[in-house]
C-alpha cells in the first residue's frame, strides 16, 4: 500500500491539481457544495504521501517537515479552510517533485562519470575471445580493445598502440598516445588503434572505481556550515512547533498559528549548503579535480599561501637533453649514439634521459650487452664499438685524468648557470662533448600561478631538494616570492609548519609520494600526477588527475565560487524565512501563498547551486552573475 | 566482517538518511551503516554470522526505499 502510494506520487499530485481546478471552477459557477467536495478530495489525495512520510519519520522519533504540514492541514480542515488545505498539500508535493528533478541535475556530473563506466570486456581465454561482463574479468586476463571501445580494467598494453581519450580519469579532452608497456585505465576510450592489454586491477580496485567512490563519499562529507545547519534544524523544527502554540495562545487565531507552523520550516536553509557542495564537487570531478568534501572546499577557499614542490610539480619532472656540444668536429648524432649505447648499462635517470633522446632521434641503440661499469654518483666507464667511453661529472674526469680545456670548462659552467646539469663525455681519453640535461618548467605554470594570484593567493613559495642554481632559475622565471633549495622531505614539513604558525592558511602541492609528509601537514594538500597513485589519493585533500597546473587554478577558483554560492544560499534562505514570519505575524502572508513562497525559495537555492555545474574559471564573468 | 552496498532510487529528503541509518544501526550484527545521500547508496558493515546482507536489503525495502541493486561481499 505504502509503496504503491509512493510510486504514484506524481499521479496523485496531478489528480489533486485537477480536483483543485474543478473546485475553483465550480466555486466560480456558484456551486459551493461541489467546490468543497473537490477541494477536500484534493487535500486527502495529495495528503496521503505526506501523512505516510510523517508517520514513518515519527516512528523513528525524527521530526520532519511532513509532520508540521500534516498538523497544519488537519488544522486547516478543522476550521474548514478547504482551499488552503488543498493548495498547501498540492504545493508541497509539487515542490517535492520539482526538487527531485532539479536535485537530479545537480548530481548529474557524478552520474555522467558513472555512465562512463565500462560494461563489458572482450577477453582471450584458451586462445578464444569471449565477451563477458566487466565484473567477471580477473587479474591476469588478456583483454582486447578495438577502436571506439572502452578499456574495461586497469593494466598494461602488451601488443599494439593506440591514441586514448582519458577524459574519464584525467578530465583532459585531448587523446594521448600509448604503446607497449604503457599503463591504461578503466573507463578511458580507445580513439583509434587496436590494443591487447593484461589486466592488473579489476572491479573496485581500478582507478576509475576509486574516483567514483571518492567523489560519492566527498559529496556527502559535510562541511562545518552544513553540520551547523543540521544541528540548527534539529533544534529549530521542534522550536517552531512550540512557538506556533505560543502564537496561538497569544492571538487565539488558529489560522495564523498554522500558517506560522508551515512556513517557518527551514527547507531552503537545510538544502542550500549541500546543494552548492554537490554541484561544486561534481564540477571538479568532471574537470579531473577530486575535492574530498565540503570541509576541504571551505578551507581551500581560505588559502592565502601556496607552497610548491619543484620537480614534477612546477617542472615537468621529466628531464630532457637541451643541448649537445661537441669538440674536435665530432658528429653530434654519432657521439649521442655512442654515449646512449654506453648508458644502457646505467639505471641513473640522467643516463636514461640520454638514451631516450637517442631513441627520439631514431638512432640505432641495440640491446646487446655493453662491457662497462657504473661508478656510483659519478658516471660510467664503458667500451662501445671498440672505443673507451668515460661519461659523467667533473669529478669523474679528474679521477680518470682526462684534461678539460679552458673552453669546455667555461662552456659547462655557463650551461650550469642556466639551470642545466652538464654531463661530460670522453672518447678514448679525450673530451668529446658536453650534454646539457634540464627539467623544463611546465608550459602552463606561468598562467596558472598568475591566475591564482589574481584570485587571492598572496604568497607563492617553492621548496625543493634540488640545487640552488636550478631552484633560483625556476623561482626567477616564475616570479615566485620565496624559494628554499636543497631540502630533505622533513625540512619541507618544517617550512610548512612554520608558515602555519605564522597564521597563514597553507596549501601544499607536490607529486604525492616523496612529498606526502608535507602534503599531510599543510591545511590543504594537493597531489599531482597522471592517473593519481593510490598514495596520493589517500593522503591528499585534493587530487589533480591530469598533470596540469591549470587544473589547480581551476580548483582554487571553483572552491571560492562554491563557498560564495553556499553563502548566497544561506543568506537568502534565512532572509526568506524571516520575511515570511513577519508577513504571517502582520497578516499579509496566508497559508497557501506562504507555502508557495517557501517552495519557490527551495527551488531557487537549488537553481543557484546548479550554476556551479557549468562553472569554468576561464569565463567566470558570465557564470558568476548571481541569480538572486 | 562483511560489507554490503545497496543502490537505492534517488533520495530527495535529508530526513531519509536518519531513518535508514538509525534503523540499520539498531539491527543486531550491524557494525556501521552509512547513507550516501547524493549517490543514493547505503553502505553497511556487519557480522555475517548474526545477520545476512539479504536481510538488510529487506529492512531497507520495508522502510519504503526499494533496493535497485546490491553488492554483497560475505
Amino acid at each position: 500500500m505504502i509503496t504503491t502510494i509512493n510510486k504514484h506520487k506524481n499521479h496523485l499530485t496531478a489528480m489533486a491539481f485537477i480536483l483543485i481546478i474543478i473546485g475553483f471552477l465550480s466555486g466560480l459557477a456558484g456551486n459551493g457544495g461541489i467546490k468543497n467536495i473537490a477541494l477536500v478530495a484534493a487535500t486527502l489525495i495529495a495528503g496521503m504521501p505526506i501523512v505516510i512520510k510523517a508517520y514513518q519519520a515519527l516512528r523513528m522519533k525524527a521530526f520532519s517537515i511532513e509532520l508540521l504540514v500534516t498538523i497544519a492541514v488537519i488544522g486547516a480542515l478543522s476550521i474548514q479552510e478547504y482551499t488552503e488545505s488543498s493548495v498547501v498539500t498540492f504545493l508541497f508535493l509539487f515542490g517535492d517533485y520539482l526538487e527531485a528533478r532539479t536535485l537530479a541535475k545537480t548530481r548529474s556530473s557524478l552520474k555522467e562519470l558513472i555512465d562512463m563506466a565500462p560494461q563489458e570486456a572482450t577477453v582471450l581465454r584458451n586462445g578464444e575471445s569471449h565477451t563477458i561482463p566487466v565484473d567477471e574479468v580477473v587479474e591476469g586476463d588478456h583483454v582486447m580493445i578495438r577502436p571506439g571501445g572502452k578499456i574495461p580494467v586497469d593494466g598494461k598494453i602488451i601488443t599494439g598502440q593506440a591514441s586514448i581519450m582519458e577524459a574519464a580519469v584525467t578530465g583532459e579532452a585531448i587523446p594521448v598516445s600509448k604503446k607497449i608497456d604503457d599503463q591504461v585505465f578503466s573507463g578511458t576510450i580507445v580513439d583509434n588503434g587496436l590494443i591487447e592489454m593484461i589486466a592488473e586491477k579489476v572491479g573496485d580496485d581500478t582507478t576509475f572505481a576509486k574516483i567514483i567512490e571518492l567523489v560519492e563519499e566527498a559529496q556527502d562529507t559535510k562541511s562545518k556550515t552544513e553540520k551547523f545547519l543540521n544541528k540548527f534544524s534539529n533544534i529549530y523544527t521542534p522550536a517552531v512547533a512550540v512557538l506556533s502554540i505560543l502564537v496561538y495562545l497569544f492571538t487565539k487565531d488558529l489560522h495564523i498559528a498554522i500558517t506560522f507552523l508551515v512556513i517557518a520550516c527551514p527547507g531552503a536553509l537545510v538544502i542550500g549548503a549541500p546543494v552548492s557542495n554537490v554541484a561544486g564537487i561534481g564540477n571538479g570531478a568532471r574537470h579531473g579535480v577530486l575535492v574530498k568534501g565540503g570541509e576541504v572546499m571551505d578551507t581551500f577557499a581560505k588559502v592565502d599561501t601556496f607552497v610548491f614542490d619543484k620537480t614534477g610539480t612546477l617542472t615537468k619532472g621529466k628531464p630532457e637533453v637541451t643541448d649537445i656540444k661537441t669538440f674536435h668536429n665530432r658528429d653530434e648524432n654519432e657521439l649521442l649514439r655512442l654515449v646512449a649505447q654506453a648508458e644502457t648499462i646505467s639505471e641513473h635517470h640522467l643516463g636514461q634521459t640520454i638514451v631516450k633522446e637517442a631513441k627520439k632521434r631514431k638512432l640505432t641503440i641495440t640491446n646487446e650487452h655493453v662491457d662497462g661499469e657504473v661508478i656510483k654518483g659519478n658516471g660510467i666507464r664503458a667500451i662501445v664499438d671498440g672505443h673507451v667511453l668515460i661519461i659523467g661529472n667533473r669529478m669523474l674526469l679528474n679521477n680518470e685524468q682526462i684534461p678539460l680545456s679552458e673552453k669546455a670548462a667555461s662552456y659547462a659552467s655557463e650551461r650550469e648557470m642556466l639551470g642545466n646539469t652538464a654531463i661530460f663525455a670522453a672518447v678514448d681519453g679525450e673530451i668529446a662533448g658536453i650534454f646539457s640535461v634540464a627539467d623544463q618548467i611546465r608550459e602552463d605554470a606561468q598562467l596558472a600561478l598568475s591566475e591564482m594570484r589574481k584570485n587571492g593567493i598572496k604568497k607563492i613559495i617553492m621548496l625543493t631538494g634540488d640545487n640552488r642554481h636550478t631552484a633560483k632559475l625556476v623561482a626567477n622565471q616564475l616570479g615566485l616570492d620565496e624559494y628554499y633549495a636543497e631540502l630533505l622531505p622533513e625540512n619541507k614539513v618544517e617550512y610548512v609548519k612554520k608558515l602555519k604558525e605564522k597564521g597563514h592558511v597553507v596549501a601544499m602541492a607536490g607529486d604525492g609520494i616523496n612529498d606526502a609528509p608535507a602534503i599531510a601537514t599543510a591545511d590543504i594538500g594537493l597531489a599531482m600526477g597522471e592517473g593519481g597513485t593510490d598514495v596520493s589519493m589517500e593522503t591528499a585533500d585534493i587530487v589533480l588527475m591530469a598533470d596540469k597546473l591549470m587544473q589547480l587554478s581551476h580548483a582554487y577558483s571553483l572552491s571560492k565560487a562554491t563557498i560564495r554560492n553556499m553563502k548566497q544560499n544561506t543568506y537568502f534562505a534565512v532572509g526568506i524565512v524571516f520575511i515570511l514570519l513577519l508577513g504571517v505575524l502582520n497578516g499579509t502572508v496566508h497559508l497557501a501563498s506562504g507555502m508557495f513562497i517557501h517552495e519557490a525559495s527551495v527551488l531557487l537555492v537549488i537553481l543557484n547551486g546548479m550554476r556551479l555545474i557549468k562553472f569554468n574559471h576561464m569565463n567566470k564573468n558570465s557564470t558568476q552573475r548571481p541569480t538572486i | 566482517m562483511s560489507k554490503a552496498v545497496f543502490q537505492l532510487e534517488p533520495l530527495t529528503c535529508p530526513s531519509c538518511i536518519n531513518k535508514i541509518e538509525t534503523t540499520l544501526n539498531k539491527t543486531t550484527g550491524v557494525q556501521s551503516a552509512k547513507v550516501l545521500f547524493n549517490a543514493g547508496k547505503v553502505k553497511a558493515e556487519y557480522d555475517e554470522t548474526q545477520v545476512k546482507g539479504m536481510q538488510l536489503e529487506e529492512i531497507i525495502t520495508k522502510l519504503g526505499y526499494p533496493v535497485q541493486s546490491a553488492k554483497i561481499s560475505e
